[in-house]
């Protein structure tokens, strides 16, 4: 393993590579154009390493996204050579460095400027799907005297949904998406599943407004690019398939959801010598 | 109506259309399958024939109707999915597809009652 990688330093380390970066300035330019920048590799360089070099040391100007630069923040979702991908998690020497590299902003967003895609339309369809937990227990929303119980199993049922960082990939992959910019989009409609499969929720009623509309749900056809597309590992196209069955399921008056009720702490158990005491309680005081 | 009530409706007029069309293929192109003569089975009489029985009225009265249905939704998701529309017009065209598909489906009704009464 550490002979691959001293042979693939020897390889790329030095080498001269040629990006071809999507530039557009809405205050001055018509169209997009794209402008070529060379830079020598360095040893781990991500294609956002890339951008900052050249940014740092041929082009101030040149706009992009970042925060984290650790694949958790979702900021730095970009298309390179085509395809959406998280650019502080693709090594250069992952792609084909003999022929330029190409790298344009999110496909299916509109363009702020250079590689920044506008997002507010991706962010509000997020919001319409009300990405909380409702339930019908208000008052123990507002003022929780517990937890509520959650078994492991029940967690399994959402939990790959849940790593979600909204970073837009698989809407720049979606077909459906490219043709029907109304399409609310496989993360929107995968964190709407995400809160239905939660079994401290009651909220489908609620979320069926935004979902199940003429540019809901049912105008996903299942080609599954969305999950290919996606750098956490969530598949937002089972998502959508699952959310279907449930919707479906309350339409026939199938879908009976008991929603979680509080953890009943154990009685009469004593603490082990040694065992330190938990942090004060947050909640329910 | 919920897209999801559109879309069931959509799933159960294929299931339909699958029966229905099984029967038609079975009487037009499977010879003798049902005691009809395959080369005489698109002369006037025969047709003329069929629509006054009472089993084929049932079949072509569930047929139209489904096949109306799942052809205008398909047709419908297609123009959605394919053309840029706004939500605005998005609605006008539901109501544009459901007043034509009324007419086609009283027109066809007319047709096959017709038929069968003769
Ligand atoms: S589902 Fe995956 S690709 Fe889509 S926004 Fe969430 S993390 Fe990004």
């Amino acid at each position: 393993m550490a002979a691959d990688i001293k042979q693939l330093e020897k390889k790329y380390v030095g080498k001269e590579v040629e990006f071809r970066l999507l530039r557009f300035a809405p205050d001055k330019d018509r169209a997009p154009y794209f402008q070529s920048f060379r830079i020598k590799l360095s040893q781990g360089m991500t294609v956002l390493d890339a951008l900052m070099r050249i940014k740092e040391t041929q082009d101030p100007t040149l706009s992009y996204r970042k925060s984290c630069r650790m694949g958790i923040c979702g900021s730095c979702a970009m298309q390179v050579n085509g395809f959406p991908k998280l650019t502080c998690q693709t090594q250069v020497t992952e792609l084909n460095t003999d022929k330029p590299i190409e790298v344009r902003p999110l496909a299916n967003f509109p363009i702020l400027r250079d590689l920044v895609p506008d997002l507010r339309n991706f962010l509000k369809a997020h919001e319409s799907i009300k990405p909380y937990v409702i339930r019908e227990d208000a008052e123990e929303l507002d003022h929780p005297t517990g937890e509520f119980y959650q078994s492991p199993k029940e967690l399994e049922k959402y939990l790959q949904f849940a790593y979600c960082i909204k970073c837009g990939a698989c809407l720049a992959a979606c077909p459906t998406n490219a043709t029907d910019h109304e399409f609310l989009g496989p993360q929107a409609l995968a964190a709407a599943y995400r809160y239905v499969a939660d079994s401290r929720d009651q909220g489908l009623e609620q979320r069926l407004e935004a979902v199940d509309g003429p540019n809901g749900i049912f105008r996903c056809h299942y080609a599954g690019a969305c999950s290919e597309a996606c750098p956490k590992g969530v598949d937002p196209s089972l998502g959508i398939q699952l959310l279907k069955r449930e919707i479906l399921k309350y339409r026939v008056g199938a879908a009976h959801k008991k929603p979680a009720p509080l953890a009943v702490t154990p009685k009469g158990l004593k603490r082990r010598e040694g065992i330190p005491l938990p942090p004060e309680k947050t909640v329910g005081q | 109506m919920r897209e999801s009530t559109l879309w069931l409706f959509h799933l159960l007029a294929g299931a339909v259309l699958l029966t229905v069309l099984g029967v038609h293929y079975g009487v037009m192109h499977l010879s003798n399958l049902f005691g009809i003569d395959h080369a005489t089975v698109l002369s006037f009489s025969s047709v003329s024939g069929r629509s006054g029985r009472f089993f084929y009225l049932v079949v072509y009265l569930v047929l139209l109707p489904a096949a109306l249905y799942h052809g205008l939704y398909g047709l419908r998701s297609l123009i959605f999915e394919l053309s840029f529309i706004g939500l605005v017009l998005r609605r006008w065209i539901s109501r544009i597809l459901i007043l034509s598909g009324s007419g086609f489906l009283i027109y066809g009704a007319y047709a096959i009652i017709a038929g069968f009464l003769g």
